[in-house]
Formats: C-alpha cells, sequence, structure tokens
C-alpha cells in the first residue's frame, strides 16, 4: 500500500522505471506515431505494435478473426487483420441524419452491422486498413468522431437516458457533453491522419496542456445518473454524478469516485470497485471538478503495473481521505454534504412513454446491441427507414439498448407501422430476464476474450428462462451478464448473477449483485461449463420462489440464503465466500 | 584457451564461418579442443568433408530453450532458465517456437521446452505450428537428441498442463531421450520453476558436450546413388501436404503441395519443373464409355500393352481436350458434315473455334459413330501428356521435398462443369499419405545468376510466384549477397496473398529486399504487376543498371506480354532511349540471360 506522498511508480518517474507503454506514449510525439506509414503499407493488413497502443486514442483497435487464425496459419496467410472503430458519442445521443451515416459505413467499410456498447455508442467491426481512412472521415461529414473513444484518456462520457424526466436531461446531457469536449486530447494527430490536414506549426508543448505527453496511466471513465433510474451504473464509473432534483429542477450533483470492473483472473490485488460518494457539487462547477480528479490520477496513478493503474487503485492504496484532501486543495473549495436520492434500479424500461414535455419516446429491446438484419426481424432496415423519416433522436442505453426519443404525438402511428413492418419485436415478447440481461461482444472479434459472451448468452438464457417457469416466476427480472473474460464490459460484477469466461465453454459465475447496481456480487463457481451451471441455478431459483420475501431481488435473496456472504467493499471481493 | 581471434582476413574462411568457428572454439575445453583438431586431421585423411548436418546451425553444446507462451509466463521462465544457463557457463539460447526453423530440430542436441496450455487444453496460438510439426508426418527422428519438458498450467481446467505433456511424450517416442522428468507447475509456479530449471540444467551440464562416437556418426552421410527417374519410370512420391492458399471467400483454388521424395535420389536447382503423370476423372472416362455404347472392358492394345479401354482411358490418352487429329479421324467415321465442314483446307480457325471449351465426349455424343471398336476409338487419342509444375522449393533448404503451388482448373463451358486433368485430380483426389508418379525437368533457361551478389528482379502473379519461392530460399539457404525484388500479384489482399507470411518473414530477415504487390478486384481501378513496375520505374531501371537479372513466370497470354511492354517503357523512359534503342536494351538483357521468362 502506497503511503500518501509516495510517487515511486507515478508520473515524473525516469520512462525506463515505468510500463513500456509509457515510453511508446511518450515516444508518439503526441499520438502520432507511424501510423500514417502504417496505413500505407501493402503487404500487411496489420499496424505495428506500438502504433495498436497508440490508435487506440483514434478510438481505433487492431483485431483479427481468431476463428480464421489458424486456418489461415495453415495457408500461409496473416491473421484475417480488422479493426473496430468506437465512435465518441457522449450522453449516447444522435440524431436520424447521423443514424443514416452510421448504418451506411456500417454496410460498405464494415461487417455491416452496428453494435451498441455498454458505454451508450457505436462500434464498428471487421474495418479493413485500407477502410479506415475512409470511415473516419465519413463520420467526421456527420459531424461525428472517434478521439479519445478508447486509450488512456477520459473515454465517452455516459448520461441517464431516462426519458420520463425530459426537463432533467436536458440540463444533465450538454453537461456531459462538455465535460467530454473539456477532457478531449488537444493533439492535431487526429486530424493529420486521418483528415489529411497539414500539422499546424509546431507548439509540441502545448499540445496537451492537460494530458501531457503520456496522458493517464489508464483509460478514465465518468457517467452522470439521474435517479431513481441508475442505468449507467454510476458506482463503476471512475467519477460518477448522481443528480440531484429539487422542486423539478436540476440542484446539482453528489460526486462519487474510484468505481471499476476490471480484474484478472489468479490476481486478488486486483478486483472490482463500487465508488465512493465524497460529497456534492453544483452543476456549474462539474468542468472544473472533473478535470481536478482527472489531474489528481495523471499524477498519482500507477504507471508501473497496468493491471493496477486505474483510480479505484490509487484511491485504495492511498485512502479516501487523501483523495478528498487533496481534491478539495487542488480545487480551492470544499464539496458540500452529499445530498440524499433514491435508485430502483439499472435496467431499462421499455416500450413507450410521455415525457413531460409531451413528446414520446419508445425504449426497443436489443439483444446484446446488435443491430443487423435477421429472417425473423430486419433491424438494421426497420431502423434505418425509421430514421428516414423520425424528427427526434436516438438515444443509445447504458444497457445496449436504442430510445426512439422526442416523438411527435402525430408521428407515433407512423414509426409504429414501419417497427411491425419490419418485425422489430415488441419487448414484451421476451422475458424479463432477457430484458434485463446484458452480455459483451467477446468472440470473434475480442482479442482478449477467452469465451463467447455475445453469441451464447441468449442460449444460456433459454435455458434459465425454462427454470423460471418451472418454478413458477416467469416475469421475476433477475439481472445476468456475462463477458467473455474478467475485464467486466459488461458490468457482470454488478449483476445479480455474472458469468466471466475462462476458456471454451467455462465460464466463473457469481451471485449477489444489487438489483440496482448499489452492491458487487461475489465468485461463487470457478471455471465451469453450462451443466454445472444450470445444476447450481435450478434449486436456487427454485427455492427463491418458494422463499422470497415481498419484492426481495434475487441479489439480496442469495445473501440471506447464505449462499455468498455480502461484497462490503472491492478489496473483500475475492475472499472466500 | 584463448587463441589469436580469428578473422576472415587471418584465414580462408569467409566472415560467418570464421565467426562461427571462434564462437565454438572460445567454447572447447582445452581436452575438447584437442579432439576437434584429431577429429578435422581425421576427416582431412579420409578426404571427407564433413556433411552439413554436422556444421549446421551451430549443431553440439548448446542448449537449445524452446517456450511456448501465449501470455509471457513460459516465456519469462524459459527466459530465466537461459540467463541461469549462460551463468554456468553453458551455450544457451531461448526461442518462442513461433520463429523457430523446425527444420534445424534434426540438428538439435540438447533441448529444454517451456510450454503452457490454453483453449480447452491446446498449445499456445503461437506454439501451434511447432506442436502440429512436432506430432505430424514430417517429424524427424530425434536420436542423439535430449531433452527436459516443463508445463505451465492452471490445475482448474480440465486439460492440466496438456502440452506440455504431449511435447514430452512425443519427443520421447520420437527417439529423444529424457534427461529430466517433466514438472506440471499450477498459476503458482515460481518456486517449482525455480527448482525444476536447476534440477534440469544439472543434467543438461553432464551432456553439454557434444560425445565423439556422436560426432563421428555424422560423416557417414555421403553422395546418393539415385535411380533415374523420367516419364517411363516415374518416382511415386508420397504427399505430405495438400492445401488451399487461398483463404475464406476467395474466389480462386491454388493448392500448396509438399511431396517426399525421401529415397528417390532425385534432385533438382530453383527454376527446375516438376513433371506430373496425372489421371482421368472416373466420372468422366464412364461418361465417355456410355456415350460410345461400350462396357469399358474391352481390351485394347495400347502405350503399356494389353489393357482394359477403362484402364486406357483412364491412365493412357487425352480424353478431355480436343484435338485437331481427333476431330479429323472423327469427321471421317462420322461423316458428319459439320464436322467436315471444319477439316477442310485452311478451316483451321474455325476448328479451333469449335474446339474451344468443348470435351471428346461433346463431338461424341454430337455425331454418333455406330460400330466403332475399342481399338478404333483409343487409335484417335493422344497420349495423356504429363503435366509440369514449377518446382517452388528449394533443394538444398529441403533435400528430401519438392513443393508445388498448383491452381485448380474448372471451368464452365456448353451446358457442362469442366475439370482440367492434373489439376484437379491433385485438387478432388489426392491426399496426404497417397502417392503420385513424378520426375524432374531441368529448366536450364530459367536460372539464377551464378554470383550469387548479382540482384534479381523477379515477377510472378499468381502461381507464377512458384520459382520465386525456390529462388529466395535458395538465395537464403546460400547465404546470397545479392538484393531481391519481387513482384507479385493476384485478385484481392485478404484471400489471395499466396505465401503472405513468408515472404513477410524473408522482408524481415532481409533476405527480401523489396516486395511490391497488386491485387485487382481490391480497390476500384484494378492495379497488375506491370503498373507497379512502372509506379517504380527509376528504381527498376537502377537495378537493371547495376546488373540485375529479371525473372518473368506465370500466364502467357496476357500478362507476360504486358509486363514485356512495361519494361521497354521503363528502359525508354529511364534511360531516355527511343522505342527501338529500348526494345534493343531488353533484347540485349534477354541475350545475355539476364532477362528469363518461364510462362504458360
Ligand atoms: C464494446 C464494449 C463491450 C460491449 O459489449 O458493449 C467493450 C469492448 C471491449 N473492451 Fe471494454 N468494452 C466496453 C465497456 C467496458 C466496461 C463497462 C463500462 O465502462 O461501463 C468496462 C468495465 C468498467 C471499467 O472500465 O472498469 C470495460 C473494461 C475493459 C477492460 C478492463 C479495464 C481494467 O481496468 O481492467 C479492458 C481491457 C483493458 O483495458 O486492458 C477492456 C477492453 C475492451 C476491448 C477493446 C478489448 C481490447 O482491449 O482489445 C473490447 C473490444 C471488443 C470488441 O470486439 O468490440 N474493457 N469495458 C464496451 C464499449 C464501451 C464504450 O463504448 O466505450
Ligand atoms: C513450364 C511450365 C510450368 C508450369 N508451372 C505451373 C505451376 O507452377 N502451377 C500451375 O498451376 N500450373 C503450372 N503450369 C501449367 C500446368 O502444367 C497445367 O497446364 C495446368 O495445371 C492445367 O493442367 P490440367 O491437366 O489441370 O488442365 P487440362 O486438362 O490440361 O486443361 C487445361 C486446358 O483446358 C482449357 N481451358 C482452361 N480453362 C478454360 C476456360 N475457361 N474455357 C475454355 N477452355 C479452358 C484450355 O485449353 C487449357 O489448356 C506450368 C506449365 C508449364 C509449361
Ligand atoms: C484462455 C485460457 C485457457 C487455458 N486453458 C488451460 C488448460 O486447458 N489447461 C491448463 O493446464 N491451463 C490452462 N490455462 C492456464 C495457462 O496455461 C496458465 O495461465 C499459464 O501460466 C499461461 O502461460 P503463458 O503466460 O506462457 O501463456 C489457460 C489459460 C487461459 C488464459
Ligand atoms: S469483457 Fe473481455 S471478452 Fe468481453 S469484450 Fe471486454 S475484453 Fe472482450
Amino acid at each position: 500500500m502506497a503511503s500518501e506522498d509516495d510517487r515511486s511508480r507515478a508520473l515524473g518517474r525516469p520512462l525506463d522505471e515505468l510500463h513500456p507503454n509509457e515510453r511508446i506514449k511518450a515516444g508518439s510525439d503526441y499520438l502520432r506515431g507511424t501510423i500514417a506509414e502504417g496505413l500505407a503499407d501493402r503487404i500487411s493488413g496489420s499496424i505495428s505494435e506500438s502504433d495498436n497502443q497508440l490508435t487506440k486514442f483514434h478510438g481505433i483497435y487492431q483485431q483479427d478473426d481468431r476463428e480464421l487464425r489458424s486456418e489461415r496459419r495453415r495457408q500461409k496467410l496473416e491473421p484475417a487483420y480488422q479493426f473496430m472503430v468506437r465512435v465518441r458519442l457522449p450522453g449516447g445521443v444522435c440524431t436520424p441524419e447521423q443514424w443514416l451515416t452510421l448504418d451506411e459505413l456500417a454496410r460498405t467499410r464494415a461487417n455491416g452491422s452496428l453494435r451498441l456498447t455498454t458505454r451508450q455508442t457505436f462500434q464498428f467491426h471487421g474495418v479493413l486498413k485500407h477502410d479506415l481512412k475512409g470511415t473516419i472521415r465519413g463520420l467526421h461529414e456527420a459531424l461525428l468522431d472517434t478521439l479519445a473513444a478508447c486509450g488512456d484518456d477520459n473515454r465517452g462520457v455516459m448520461c441517464s437516458v431516462n426519458p420520463h424526466l425530459s426537463s432533467l436531461h436536458a440540463a444533465v446531457h450538454p453537461l456531459a457533453k462538455r465535460v467530454s469536449d473539456h477532457l478531449l486530447p488537444r493533439t492535431g494527430a487526429y486530424h493529420e491522419i486521418w483528415l489529411d490536414r497539414e500539422r499546424a506549426i509546431d507548439t509540441r508543448e502545448e499540445e496537451e496542456p492537460l494530458y501531457g505527453r503520456t496522458y493517464l496511466p489508464r483509460k478514465f471513465k465518468i457517467g452522470f445518473a439521474l435517479p431513481p433510474a441508475n442505468d449507467i451504473d454510476v458506482y463503476s464509473q471512475d467519477l460518477g454524478f448522481i443528480g440531484i432534483e429539487e422542486h423539478g429542477a436540476l440542484a446539482g450533483f453528489d460526486v462519487c469516485v474510484g468505481g471499476g470492473m476490471g480484474r484478472t483472473d489468479n490476481e486478488p490485488a486486483t478486483y472490482p470497485r463500487l465508488a465512493d460518494v465524497i460529497g456534492f457539487c453544483r452543476p456549474d462547477r462539474v468542468v472544473q471538478l472533473a478535470e481536478t480528479v482527472v489531474t489528481i490520477q495523471r499524477d498519482y496513478g500507477d504507471r508501473v503495473d497496468r493491471k493496477r493503474a486505474r483510480m479505484k487503485y490509487t484511491i485504495d492504496d492511498r485512502g479516501l481521505d487523501w483523495f478528498r484532501a487533496e481534491l478539495e486543495r487542488r480545487l480551492g473549495w470544499s464539496l458540500e454534504p452529499a445530498r440524499d436520492y433514491a435508485f430502483e434500479h439499472n435496467g431499462d424500461r421499455y416500450g413507450w412513454v410521455e415525457g413531460e414535455d409531451g413528446r414520446w419516446h419508445c425504449t426497443l429491446f436489443i439483444e446484446n446491441g446488435r443491430v443487423r438484419d435477421r429472417e425473423d426481424c430486419q433491424l438494421m432496415t426497420g431502423l434505418r427507414e425509421i430514421a428516414r423519416v423520425h424528427e427526434g433522436e436516438f438515444r443509445v442505453t447504458g444497457n445496449q439498448n436504442l430510445i426512439i426519443a422526442g416523438v411527435k404525438r402525430g408521428q407515433r402511428r407512423r414509426i409504429e407501422k414501419l417497427m411491425a413492418g419490419y418485425g422489430l419485436e415488441d419487448p414484451a415478447h421476451h422475458s424479463a430476464v432477457r430484458r434485463s440481461a446484458m452480455a459483451c461482444v467477446a468472440l470473434p472479434t475480442c482479442g482478449l476474450a477467452m469465451a463467447e459472451s455475445e453469441r451464447y448468452l441468449p442460449d444460456l438464457l433459454t435455458r434459465i428462462e425454462g427454470i423460471m417457469e418451472q418454478a413458477g416466476i416467469p416475469e421475476q427480472p433477475i439481472v445476468i451478464r456475462m463477458t467473455g473474460c474478467p475485464n467486466g464490459c459488461a458490468r457482470p460484477y454488478l449483476a445479480e448473477i455474472g458469468f466471466s469466461g475462462r476458456a471454451p465453454g467455462k465460464y466463473n459465475m457469481y451471485l449477489g449483485g444489487g438489483f440496482h447496481g448499489q452492491r458487487l456480487n461475489r465468485p461463487y463457481l470457478d471455471n465451469v461449463g453450462e451443466e454445472t451451471i444450470l445444476e447450481t441455478l435450478g434449486p436456487m431459483i427454485h427455492r427463491y420462489a418458494r422463499e422470497r420475501r415481498e419484492g426481495e431481488p434475487f441479489g439480496d435473496f442469495v445473501i440471506r440464503a447464505g449462499y455468498v456472504a455480502e461484497v462490503k467493499a472491492g478489496r473483500e471481493f475475492n475472499d472466500p465466500a | 584457451m584463448n587463441p589469436t581471434p580469428l578473422t576472415d582476413q587471418a584465414s580462408p574462411l569467409d566472415r560467418q564461418q570464421a565467426e562461427r568457428l571462434s564462437r565454438l572454439v572460445e567454447a572447447l575445453s582445452p581436452g575438447q579442443a584437442s579432439w576437434v583438431s584429431g577429429y578435422l586431421a581425421g576427416l582431412a585423411a579420409a578426404g571427407q568433408p564433413a556433411a552439413p548436418a554436422a556444421a549446421g546451425p551451430d549443431a553440439g553444446a548448446r542448449i537449445t530453450i524452446l517456450y511456448g507462451s501465449e501470455t509471457g509466463n513460459a516465456e519469462a521462465i524459459a527466459e530465466r532458465a537461459r540467463v541461469r544457463a549462460v551463468e554456468r557457463g553453458l551455450q544457451a539460447r531461448a526461442v518462442d517456437m513461433a520463429d523457430y526453423k523446425p527444420r534445424e530440430l534434426r540438428q538439435e542436441r540438447l533441448v529444454m521446452i517451456v510450454t503452457a496450455t490454453h483453449g480447452e487444453g491446446e498449445p499456445p496460438d503461437p506454439a501451434e505450428g511447432f506442436h502440429e510439426f512436432v506430432h505430424g508426418r514430417k517429424a524427424p527422428k530425434l536420436e542423439g537428441t535430449r531433452f527436459a519438458v516443463l508445463a505451465l498450467g492452471d490445475s482448474s481446467y480440465e486439460h492440466f498442463c496438456r502440452t506440455g505433456r504431449e511435447f514430452d511424450q512425443r519427443l520421447a517416442a520420437l527417439g529423444a531421450e529424457r534427461i529430466h522428468e517433466r514438472v506440471d507447475c499450477d498459476v503458482d509456479f515460481e518456486e517449482g520453476a525455480e527448482r525444476w530449471i536447476e534440477r534440469a540444467l544439472d543434467a543438461f551440464a553432464r551432456h553439454a558436450e557434444p560425445a565423439p562416437s556422436n560426432v563421428v556418426a555424422f560423416t557417414g552421410s555421403g553422395e546418393r546413388q539415385g535411380t533415374v527417374h523420367d516419364r517411363k519410370n516415374p518416382f511415386h512420391a508420397e504427399v505430405l501436404e495438400n492445401l488451399v492458399l487461398n483463404g475464406r471467400g476467395s474466389d480462386k483454388e491454388t493448392r500448396h503441395i509438399e511431396l517426399s521424395l525421401e529415397g528417390s535420389g532425385l534432385t533438382f536447382e530453383p527454376g527446375d519443373v516438376l513433371c506430373m503423370v496425372a489421371q482421368n476423372r472416373p466420372e468422366t472416362v464412364a461418361e465417355l464409355i456410355g456415350t460410345l455404347g461400350l462396357s469399358g472392358e474391352e481390351t485394347v492394345a495400347g502405350p503399356r500393352g494389353e489393357v482394359t479401354l477403362a484402364e486406357a482411358l483412364t491412365h493412357d490418352y487425352e480424353i478431355t481436350t480436343l484435338t485437331p487429329p481427333f476431330l479429323e479421324a472423327w469427321a471421317q467415321a462420322s461423316g458428319a458434315e459439320a464436322l467436315q465442314a471444319l477439316t477442310g483446307e485452311g478451316r483451321r480457325r474455325e476448328m479451333l473455334e469449335f474446339a474451344h471449351g468443348r470435351h471428346v465426349v461433346d463431338v461424341v455424343g454430337q455425331f454418333p459413330v455406330t460400330g466403332l471398336t475399342a481399338q478404333q476409338f483409343v487409335d484417335m487419342l493422344r497420349r495423356l501428356q504429363p503435366r509440369e509444375y514449377s518446382i517452388a522449393s528449394s533443394h538444398n533448404a529441403n533435400p528430401d521435398e519438392v513443393h508445388l503451388t498448383v491452381a485448380a482448373v474448372r471451368y464452365h463451358s456448353h451446358g457442362r462443369d469442366r475439370h482440367g486433368v492434373a489439376s484437379t485430380w491433385l485438387a478432388d483426389s489426392v491426399s496426404e499419405g497417397d502417392t503420385v508418379p513424378v520426375y524432374v525437368q531441368r529448366n536450364k533457361h530459367f536460372r539464377l545468376p551464378s554470383d550469387p551478389s548479382t540482384p534479381v528482379i523477379m515477377i510472378g502473379p499468381g502461381t507464377g510466384v512458384a520459382p520465386f519461392r525456390a529462388f529466395v530460399e535458395e538465395r537464403e539457404c546460400r547465404g546470397a549477397g545479392g538484393r531481391n525484388w519481387l513482384f507479385f500479384g493476384d485478385r484481392r489482399f485478404r484471400t489471395d496473398f499466396l505465401y503472405q507470411t513468408e515472404w513477410q518473414r524473408w522482408l524481415r530477415d532481409g533476405v527480401l529486399d523489396r516486395l511490391d504487390v497488386a491485387f485487382s478486384r481490391d480497390g476500384r481501378d484494378k492495379v497488375y504487376v506491370q503498373d507497379r513496375m512502372r509506379e517504380n520505374a527509376a528504381e527498376l531501371y537502377a537495378w537493371l543498371q547495376d546488373g540485375a537479372h529479371v525473372y518473368v513466370c506465370g500466364d502467357a497470354e496476357r500478362m507476360a506480354p504486358d509486363v514485356h511492354r512495361a519494361l521497354i517503357e521503363i528502359v525508354a523512359g529511364e534511360g531516355g532511349l527511343g522505342e527501338e534503342q529500348a526494345t534493343d536494351y531488353v533484347k540485349g538483357l534477354q541475350r545475355d540471360r539476364r532477362y528469363q521468362r518461364d510462362v504458360y
């Protein structure tokens, strides 16, 4: 545990004492590296190792189709290199025009599908090297970019989509966008490489006033929640803002710090952690506060071990009191005492609702966020046709779903007709478990996946639905989340039942997460297959059906029933159940 | 011992040899040194050169530590083992299985393997190739090799440390001697691994010098007195590998075929051609016999004496491609006017147009002849010709193998699917383990420059790239200093970049100096090799002025003429010459054997 002024692993140490990525960043001339040269090379569909680290800051990840790896190796072909491109979309809001561009690019430059993410944005998969520039240019023309969608910087900023409270959303969403824009890297690399801009006169030192040459030790995440909905899992953010409403208006935010999901198997020093609420702050001070928190992590975060480089460890290692003190010292003012608020759920509420402004909003269930046409459902085509007539906006939710928002009363029928016409399912057709579930992308694109997730969870859910039927509680929502590895991209450690992949067909199972994202779950089964999973859940769910108390969520029940002990702090996560 | 350092000036050796020798000498104890001098003297007396196998890359005392690692643990352990070994004054190198040339394995004396297991008991991705090789048909016998295996794993998996176990058992099965017991490490492998390394190195240390008996054995391998193989007496070569080089979604089917020449005595040089004595498809034979209204049991006298008609049509005759003689004979026999109209004087063009895309069976069916005997029919046919394939491997690099790059000929014409005889026989009916009749055909007019320092420019789109794989392999194997520049082209980058990873390695290792590729179906506008040549006109001309040799292989119909034209243009443009002078310049190149083509 680092003492408060220990800087031995932090910014300012000689680069060769730090993680290799620190040298790559420092030597990259502000994220330029040799990306441009790599794009020009015709002999490989890939780019160099170190450029791979840099393109992330541009929202671009090199991947390869892992299913073709060994086949292509035998064929003496390099892996089927392709790129994932992630859009920066603060708060998940986009216009119908932008939707049409995204749809077009997905079909002409990517693998024909769009992926809604757990942080409310879009991803393209399967973009080939020679299509990258065209993709970024296309987005640029639609006033979209991918800057800092990945990388050691402030990632896409989340914001509750809660459609009922239109006025609050209207107050908070612009803030989310301002924070995102304010914390963007300032380097000209993005425009030079992807949009063929000339390099502006050399102003190296000023190029990154906030981040500096080595940017952050690791990714950094910010989210704005609007109670009663915790649809962005505010406690999983490095920095969370919880909107406080007073007399129908936005009074300000309770601020929480130090959340994060990522962990590594067999490394107890890594664990998921929930953010702690440290006080209240007024709306006009949000941007300053966000920047200041970022600078603390920039200066104190661990730059030696990337597995412990997130702010949650900085805080645990030095203590929350140290953090608050350092924050208030840098701010020059103190946070007010936290106000009261109450969350009720972290899932989405589906179907049509009327906002206070008289506009209508329809939340669609998009299984695991994958937008593509299937025989039974022309999802991609349908949404394209809707975008052609829709006059409001689209909102991507933190649960990989989509809201057709701001529909005038007169327009609703027309959109309903289109939805019916293209077989866009009425969410009610899906069970409550399915509607509350999330799975990360995993195979075949994710380079870190150890097991299936997006392509497998739907089947597993079908079997669990069977159990729920037998137990006589088919409509009971239970939050189930799966990821293909321990990194936690679908925030599985907050689920009532969580799964993380260990190897093909093998998962860890976690139990006891809080129904509105207020409590971590705990490891229950290690490295098991479907059979064991169902044999274990069967009796548990039946017993839950019999013994649950009025309104008691499954996550609370498994703790009361003694299956697992409650996790009170991330540090305890790896302790024996 | 510490001799005056060897340099190439101070000795008749070239730099590389000098380095190798002094490296070896440094590592010798006085005892070893005197033994070696005796050994070499002995060789000289016996007038025998030490066979390459012995002198091969640092054979002898060195420990080779091969690691299979995905997330870095095994790699770290392997590196630690190397350091420990060096601290003990042993020669050791740690090599990622992904970068290891399997060919070297048979020469290793001391092998330490450190490997993880991934997937569900599968080898780590980077180790897959080596794992497959060691467990495959081409794995060498390993008598004289000593080894020990350290396995990393996670006991919570069903197949704990399976990959380590597999290597352990397989190496023993190949005749290698296990000199230290395998240990299977769980996720907390640190101490266990540390302890194992020390014990294992104790064992290795005991063997860390080549036993004399061992070395003497090397000198055994002399020249093979192979029998001659030719069309009449082809060698039946076992198929070691037969795979499609084009990735999924490609509309091409280009095969990489590896044949074993073990025991054949066959030798060849880069540029030579392998002839394949193919056979016709059973379905084609049956259809033809049926159309003729014969049974196939009839005996006919053919080139191989008396055999059944079916037999003869399968092995001895060309029964697809229509030849003018056949058409004439058939016109006569059938008396069909339509055919006779084609056979008259000066009607050749019409005849060939008619023949194009038509096969014997079409004519036999369309113009039936009654009462024709089997013998009469086969007498109209042409002998089945062997098919030639540019050899795609270097004899020096793979003494016991020959590699081919074969495009399957399939097309549809006049309402029928057609299959090229040899190429689709290889593609559809020949699998690993089968044998195919082959012999070597010299190709004197397609030869690497005798001076290894001469630069070469190779232009080989599609299967035309085959001989250049042999060229580059050969230049690498011989350590030839000359620069190498390859132009390759095909349809699509993602699926049709034949031997992509091999070219990439040769580029990395500096064996290949330049590689320019043209893929015709990727972008809006079609790009071909000749376009890439033009883009690089200045440099290409400079290479020519430096005495570079130019080689063209592949399609004779369109590619070769286009490339030829491009070459003349480049010379004219860069050399400031007129059309004619440029043409002469290129003719000159051809005369001097500096511009050689092998097109088909
Ligand atoms: C698309 C998405 C999952 C999804 O199904 O929606 C995703 C996908 C990936 N994540 Fe994630 N993460 C996604 C949300 C998350 C979240 C959830 C969140 O932020 O609310 C987390 C947990 C929260 C956190 O950060 O702690 C998350 C924690 C990670 C980690 C672990 C970070 C750590 O601190 O340990 C990695 C691995 C890494 O960074 O080294 C990772 C890495 C990745 C990569 C880029 C794999 C890689 O590094 O090569 C995945 C790309 C897969 C693919 O083929 O698309 N992703 N990732 C989400 C995109 C969000 C976005 O729009 O920005
Ligand atoms: C020196 C030399 C080197 C060679 N090297 C290689 C090599 O490395 N790799 C390789 O794949 N080949 C190579 N070839 C070509 C090879 O020898 C064979 O010609 C080729 O494989 C076709 O033989 P086949 O028996 O499969 O087809 P065949 O049964 O001989 O049929 C081929 C014939 O079918 C006809 N035909 C083909 N396509 C069509 C079409 N679309 N429409 C109408 N008619 C058509 C043409 O008349 C063609 O001649 C080389 C040839 C030579 C002379
Ligand atoms: C996806 C995955 C699958 C694994 N499967 C197995 C297995 O089947 N059997 C086993 O013994 N170990 C298995 N392991 C554990 C690894 O072998 C172990 O972590 C080892 O230390 C990794 O070594 P490396 O870092 O050199 O790759 C697996 C690990 C991963 C990440
Ligand atoms: S959780 Fe793991 S497998 Fe799933 S997307 Fe994230 S990194 Fe990939």
